[in-house]
């Protein structure tokens, strides 16, 4: 009889708040355990920040950065800085994706008759150059390139083609395998089979990829200097650790405009891309 | 035996005639090789690249024996705790800074999503709102377009090294791409639920509960634990400038040239980068 069991639902109690049979509840307690384990663990330290003289170091910091320093000599100084970072960031994403798509070729099953021996250990590559920041391989590269862009680029470049190399593999295992076939039961060789029929498919997409990593990228070159890489970063670290605020926060806008500059420019060609 | 007869026959009578082999389009394609070449030399120039410099010998042994100390890596007890802490401050600090970044977000995110306008529901809103929202939307902008590395250089001098400048760092950066991000979701869905309610009288945030929020809760909870994810590989950085972690204690190592402690480190790092990753899919698998 469904209106005795209905009326009988509205006397039933509101379900607990904690089910043990729920997954969701035992999720958000450890997300609690987590974050309250977080704050207790961390030695912050609130009072300092809060005190009266952080309050007017910080207020002083702010005003001393709305006065930007923008003196000939200065200028003179930012604007190479500003294409170095360019550059940094354009060449290392041009190696990424020279070396990203070597390394995606091994990494691809592209066809179901492809033994691709190397899967396992290429990934495995990729995974680690993708897993270690920009940062890190910067400061590792300082040992063997010594101070500068160089680094830099060469750390910007192995960070993305860990990247690059894992998105670039899907899109070719992605990519329809109609016009490969065809071209492989005709006997032709692999190289060719790449050239003709898989990499004309994928290519617009690989581009798209690659100028959003450019995007990133040039994030990435602004402050890889603060490891002492060349570019605007290395500007950024020592004029803020002679507390030069003026300086500072010139480099500062530059970082914007450049990032500013360089999202508009890859959206412009994604777009030329797409259409 | 058909064979037989074509066999006899002369090649050249049954192949129809070659065709030349050109390229199209090889004009084209010299000349987008020339000017890529012409753009990537002053490029090279100005950062420096001279990969010969890798192989100079005065480069080349300091870093061989840089790498050569890398195995066996460091695993004695007393520096396995100290690489424990540091990692437990790692994770700590992403957490504790994508906590205050919601704190932030969220509030941000509400004042400037557009559905939950009540004089939008009319058609246009009204110039106060308009301008309220697009106010909120820039501070986002700055917010996160200021990288955490910046922030936390900042804070580094304010309160001092140690993990509150990480905290706070991660905290600013995340709080303008939450924002954006939430704000961005919330508008994308399907508004029908949300305005009806508040066409029939709820207040906003009632309308925000009960509509906006059941129907986008999956995909907002799953892009948040991937920016988890991402606070974790930063807060790992952070370290580099003294906000404390992994990185600190990989700078400090570094300068002592000490590879068996770096190896470890890295090695650490890259587990810990591989396990938040794996998590953070799974979730966001169960979430569908």
């Amino acid at each position: 009889m469904p209106q005795s069991s209905a009326a009988k639902d509205s006397y039933q109690l509101p379900p607990k708040l904690f089910d043990a049979r729920c997954k969701a509840c035992w999720l958000v307690l450890g997300v609690l355990l987590l974050v309250v384990a977080s704050f207790a663990t961390l030695d912050l330290q609130w009072a300092q920040f809060w005190s009266w003289g952080a309050l007017q170091k910080m207020g002083r910091f702010v005003g001393e950065l709305l006065q930007p320093e923008t003196s000939a000599r200065f200028v003179g100084k930012l604007l190479p800085a500003m294409l170095e970072t360019l550059a940094m960031s354009a060449l290392g994403t041009l190696l990424a994706a020279a070396l990203g798509l070597a390394l995606a070729l091994p990494a691809a099953r592209t066809h179901a008759q492809d033994p691709a021996r190397w899967r396992g250990a290429t990934r495995l590559w990729l995974n680690a150059l993708r897993s270690t920041p920009e940062l890190v391989w910067a400061a590792l590269l300082l040992i063997a390139a010594g101070l500068g862009p160089f680094a830099g680029t060469l750390a910007l470049g192995l960070h993305t083609a860990g990247v690059l190399g894992r998105l670039f593999a899907e899109c070719l295992e992605n990519a329809t395998p109609g016009p490969a076939f065809a071209l492989r039961v005709r006997g032709v060789d692999e190289v060719r089979v790449f050239f003709y029929a898989t990499l004309p498919q994928v290519l617009p997409q690989l581009l798209s990829y690659t100028l959003y990593r450019w995007e990133n990228n040039i994030r990435a070159a602004a402050v890889l200097g603060v490891v002492g890489a060349g570019g605007l970063g290395q500007m950024l670290a020592f004029h803020m650790g002679l507390f030069q605020m003026g300086e500072t926060s010139s480099v500062l806008l530059a970082m914007l405009v450049l990032v500013a500059l360089v999202d508009a420019l890859s959206y412009a060609m994604r777009r030329a891309l797409s259409r | 035996m058909p064979h037989a007869t074509i066999d006899a026959l002369p090649a050249t009578a049954l192949m129809p005639p070659r065709p030349t082999v050109r390229d199209p389009a090889w004009r084209a394609r010299v000349f987008w090789t020339l000017a890529g070449l012409a753009l990537l030399w002053p490029m090279g120039v100005l950062t420096e690249f001279k990969p010969w410099v890798l192989l100079e010998p005065g480069a080349l042994k300091p870093a061989l024996n840089f790498v050569g100390a890398f195995f066996p890596p460091r695993t004695d007890a007393e520096f396995l705790a100290l690489l424990l802490r540091e990692t437990w401050r790692t994770v700590a600090m992403a957490t504790a800074g994508l906590t205050l970044a919601l704190l932030l977000a969220i509030p941000l995110s509400l004042l400037s999503v557009r559905v939950l306008s009540l004089s939008g529901l009319a058609g246009r809103m009204t110039l106060g709102a308009a301008v309220m929202r697009q106010c909120v939307r820039w501070l986002l902008l700055v917010l996160r377009s200021v990288p955490e590395l910046v922030w936390a250089l900042v804070f580094v001098r304010v309160v001092g090294l140690g993990p509150t400048s990480g905290v706070l760092a991660i905290a600013l950066t995340y709080s303008g791409m939450l924002g954006k991000v939430y704000a961005d979701i919330l508008e994308s869905g399907d508004a029908h639920a949300t305005s009806s309610l508040m066409r029939n009288g709820s207040g906003r945030l009632q309308a925000f509960f009960y509509g906006l929020l059941p129907q986008n809760a999956a995909e907002l909870t799953s892009y948040t634990v991937y920016r988890w994810e991402c606070a974790i590989r930063s807060s790992a950085v952070l370290g580099f400038v003294g906000a404390g972690g992994l990185g600190q204690l990989m700078d400090s190592s570094m300068k002592m040239f000490n590879g068996a402690e770096v190896a470890s480190i890295l090695l650490v790092f890259m587990a810990l980068v591989w396990l938040a990753d794996r998590m953070s899919s799974a979730l966001r698998k169960n979430l569908g």
